[in-house]
């Protein structure tokens, strides 16, 4: 039962030969030794796998691998340009916006999302954004923290 | 073996004393040790430490090691520590522990934590005892050998040693013409010859009001792996050659597998299966078709079901099976007459207060890799306890200590819910039937239903106040839930307080706080009914009820700054104002918090809360742990319970068992108490046990109703 799938995952072409119905989760960290994604639930329910697929977050958890044959699949690895991270990779890090970790990528994947759909998103916006993302050390705060600095950041960025 | 599940009974402030503690240490050679660290001095401190006492370890005297540093010819120093780093922070203070005393920058220090082969055996990482006992060892340990290093050099300088300083890592005469680096003093003979001293009676750390780099924000170390997606927690570990496996949990509790036909599973590609008693369990080249293969044999399992309990009538079961005290170590006691304080008194009170069973919910479920290499095995795990895992481990599989070696990578979460070693010894298991290694990562249903949970508790109190507004009497106990901040830091006339054991239905252990949550819950709930019939405002009865110290100054703390007096008097519609304090493992904690309650739903729109922990050891990290246990706290308070019925938990993933989420945090206002001239204590449990008595009690001012549960419940 086994197919080939060409994907693109952060900028590179992968050939991927296995059960359509795999999720992309286990395909990412299984496959291509990218276990930046993280499992949390399985089933969708906590955001901490979640990845972009042609810029839209999906929860890798419960997407097929059969779904995305020709997809363009960014990652928590492929968001920093080589040592030098991301603006909203940034934010987190400045601001020790973690405590554990594990939700971390999963955070920062959907904030990404979130800042190129609303560049300048007010307090209550970004609460409805990342409604779905857990974090079980609860450490909301300075993740809020974070998002609002990094849509600072961006911003500025966009300006100059 | 013949269950994965081990009989368990983790109760933290009991497992101090029944905790197995490993009894046989093994320890690297110093070869072996510099073959892993590179070329450098290798520097073990002894010493009969308070933790080692406490595990009856006394009697090895000088064996024990407190503290194991690594000064490498690169500059490196390596400190290694049996704590591991769940996200509470210990990466981080641990480092500015070690860097302290060794007077150099927190970046040259490297912390290794939690590796049974290299570190020593700090105990567990639970009880908040990584701030009280490992940075002191640390800080000993460290100090030590910089003592020998100025030794060390003052020999060869032909100097007193009073006349040496240490500077970022530089040992300096004080006239400045000789000055030499850490790393390069390590390459001498003489400073070899020193290797095996003892901390020296004497040694002195630093004063706090000497401290360049405890007492400031030094953030976790290995933050850029974090947000780079690059650090790899347990259940990222990946080994050549490896299988991802799975084990097939019976359908109900206390199941037991009558008949199971393999025949399908085997059939699969590249699927082994594993049977060993009641264990079932397969390994696959991935985790995908090792849950088909395990489907597939759970259609041909048959299991014969016993009854269970359900979460509908927990409580009476509870109380039904109670006994006094019981195995366990029961706090409380009697003072004065509870009868005739009772019987005296106009006023009294007679409440029942229902604790349900939560789960610790740690985003990382469990997960581990085991790889064997003939018969000695390496475990990667997410666990608090390194050596319970490593004592599993031995005992499942019959090893000597030297064949087994377990490894915790920093972890995804634990908040007491990680003390056991089940996916180390299935992988384990899993890994030396496929003859290759394993990776097993519970789903999140195993983990809901599996792991151990926070003890559910029912709790009575019966207490009178007299006419001139005093507690006379306090009759307060406690079935099953734990004995954790049992005894009321009030100043009562009679009080009778007792911890009655019981039969718990689930499988139950430690959580962050421990029972501090329920006992400061139904203590702070009843003190407020008191204070109702006292007539008298709720913290000024407090007040009148405390001796000054410590409770009392964060109960000032937060009162002035919530503006109590104020908020309480301006009356809103379903709007109120409640107040809770307690203490704990050395630590004191006060909350005001601010609701509505609009169509039987509470919103928590502001927590005001004092905390106090002694000395300030990491004011960031710190802050991060109370907002933390606070925002926590909302969870065990407002949504958490497992419902459970014919051995089953109805409630096993995220959509049902609602934890916190961002939107839910409320306004917060942390004020942290930094006394200097106290020990610092550990910060990552007590912050979390004011909150839903507070919130309890300002639905009560909100709308007049008691809430007597946890969580709370208004219909």
């Amino acid at each position: 039962m086994e197919n080939t799938f060409t994907i693109q995952v952060n900028g590179r072409n992968e050939s991927i030969t296995t059960d359509p119905e795999r999720p992309l989760l286990d395909v990412l960290r299984e496959d291509l030794g990218l276990t930046g994604t993280k499992f949390g639930c399985g089933e969708g329910q906590c955001s901490a796998c979640s990845v972009l697929v042609d810029g839209k977050r999906v929860r890798s958890c419960v997407t097929p691998i059969g779904k995305l044959a020709g997809k363009k699949i960014l990652t928590i690895e492929g968001l920093s340009n080589g040592d030098s991270l991301h603006p909203i990779q940034e934010a987190f890090l400045s601001l020790s916006a973690f405590q554990c970790g594990y939700c971390t990528p999963g955070m920062i994947m959907r904030t990404v999302e979130l800042l190129e759909n609303k560049p300048n998103p007010t307090d209550e916006e970004i609460l409805n954004w990342m409604e779905s993302n857990l974090c079980r050390c609860c450490g909301y705060p300075k993740i809020l923290e974070a998002i609002q600095s990094a849509a600072k950041a961006t911003a500025k960025g966009d300006s100059q | 073996m013949t269950s994965p599940v081990r009989p368990f009974d983790g109760i933290e402030e009991e497992r101090y004393e029944l905790f197995e503690m490993n009894t046989s240490r093994f320890e690297l050679s110093r070869r072996e040790f510099l073959s892993i660290l590179g070329p450098g001095l290798l520097i073990l401190t002894y010493g009969s430490t308070a933790l080692a006492q406490r595990f009856g370890r006394g009697d090895r005297g000088d064996d024990s090691v407190s503290a194991r540093l690594h000064i490498g010819q690169d500059g490196t120093i390596t400190v290694m520590t049996g704590k591991v780093e769940v996200g509470q922070g210990s990466r981080a203070e641990l480092t500015q522990a070690a860097a302290e005393e060794l007077k150099v920058d927190p970046s040259h220090i490297r912390l290794i934590m939690g590796d049974t082969a290299l570190t020593p055996d700090d105990g567990g990482t639970y009880g908040s005892q990584s701030t009280p006992r490992t940075v002191p060892a640390i800080r000993r340990g460290a100090a030590a050998a910089r003592d020998i290093l100025i030794d060390a050099a003052s020999r060869m300088w032909g100097i007193d040693s009073e006349r040496i300083q240490v500077v970022e890592g530089v040992l300096k005469d004080s006239s400045g013409e000789k000055s030499i680096r850490y790393a390069e003093l390590v390459d001498r003979p003489e400073v070899v010859e020193n290797l095996q001293s003892s901390v020296p009676s004497g040694v002195e750390v630093k004063p706090v009001s000497e401290w360049e780099v405890m007492g400031t924000s030094l953030p976790r170390p290995n933050g850029k792996d974090i947000v780079m997606g690059n650090h790899r927690y347990p259940s990222d570990i990946v080994r050549p050659n490896m299988g991802y496996g799975k084990v097939l949990r019976p359908p109900a509790y206390d199941a037991t597998l009558k008949s199971i036909d393999s025949s399908e599973a085997e059939k699969m590609e590249g699927v082994t299966v594993i049977r060993d008693g009641d264990f079932v369990g397969c390994v696959a080249p991935n985790s995908f078709r090792a849950a088909k293969a395990v489907e597939a044999l759970a259609k041909t399992a048959e299991w014969e079901i016993p009854d269970h309990p359900s979460s509908k009538n927990l409580y009476s079961y509870l109380k039904d099976r109670a006994r006094e005290g019981g195995g366990r170590r029961s706090r409380g006691g009697e003072n004065g007459s509870v009868e005739e304080g009772l019987a005296s008194a106009a006023k009294t009170i007679e409440a029942e207060f229902e604790i349900a069973y939560i789960q610790h919910a740690p985003l990382e479920p469990r997960a581990a890799v085991a790889e064997w290499e003939g018969d000695r095995v390496t475990v990667w795990t997410g666990s608090q306890v390194p050596t319970r895992v490593h004592h599993e481990l031995c005992d499942a599989f019959d090893l000597e200590p030297d064949q087994a070696r377990v490894i915790i990578p920093d972890t995804g979460g634990g908040f007491g819910g990680k003390h056991t070693g089940e996916a180390a010894v299935e992988s384990a298991r899993l890994a030396r039937a496929a003859g290759k290694p394993v990776s097993l990562r519970w789903t999140r249903e195993e983990e809901f239903t599996w792991a151990y949970f926070r003890p559910a508790g029912l709790i009575e109190v019966h207490a009178a106040v007299d006419d001139a507004g005093k507690v006379v009497a306090w009759d307060f106990a406690n079935y099953n839930s734990g004995g954790s901040a049992i005894d009321t830091p009030y100043r009562v006339a009679s009080r009778r307080t007792r911890f009655l054991s019981t039969d718990s239905p689930l499988r139950q252990g430690s959580y962050r706080a421990l029972a501090s949550t329920a006992n400061t819950f139904a203590r702070e709930v009843a003190m407020d009914e008191l204070a109702e019939l006292a007539g008298v405002d709720p913290v000024a009865f407090r007040w009148n009820h405390l001796e000054d110290g410590r409770l009392k100054n964060v109960l000032e703390s937060v009162v002035g700054k919530f503006n109590w007096d104020r908020r309480r008097h301006e009356r809103k519609p379903n709007r109120g104002m409640g107040m809770a304090c307690g203490t704990e493992k050395g630590s004191f904690v006060a909350a005001c918090a601010e609701v509505t309650v609009e169509h039987d739903k509470i919103h928590v729109e502001r927590i005001c809360q004092a905390f106090e922990c002694g000395a300030i050891q990491n004011p960031l990290n710190l802050r991060m742990q109370v907002e933390g246990c606070i925002v926590m706290g909302l969870g065990g308070a407002l949504f958490e319970a497992m419902e459970f019925a014919n051995g089953r938990i109805k409630n096993a993933s995220f959509g049902s068992y609602r934890v916190p989420r961002m939107s839910d945090v409320p306004e917060l206002d942390i004020h942290l108490l930094d006394r200097k001239d106290l020990p610092s204590v550990g910060a990552g449990e007590t912050p979390i046990i004011a909150v839903a008595p507070a919130i309890a009690n300002a639905v009560y001012d909100a709308v007049g109703k008691r809430c007597r549960s946890l969580p709370l419940k208004l219909t």
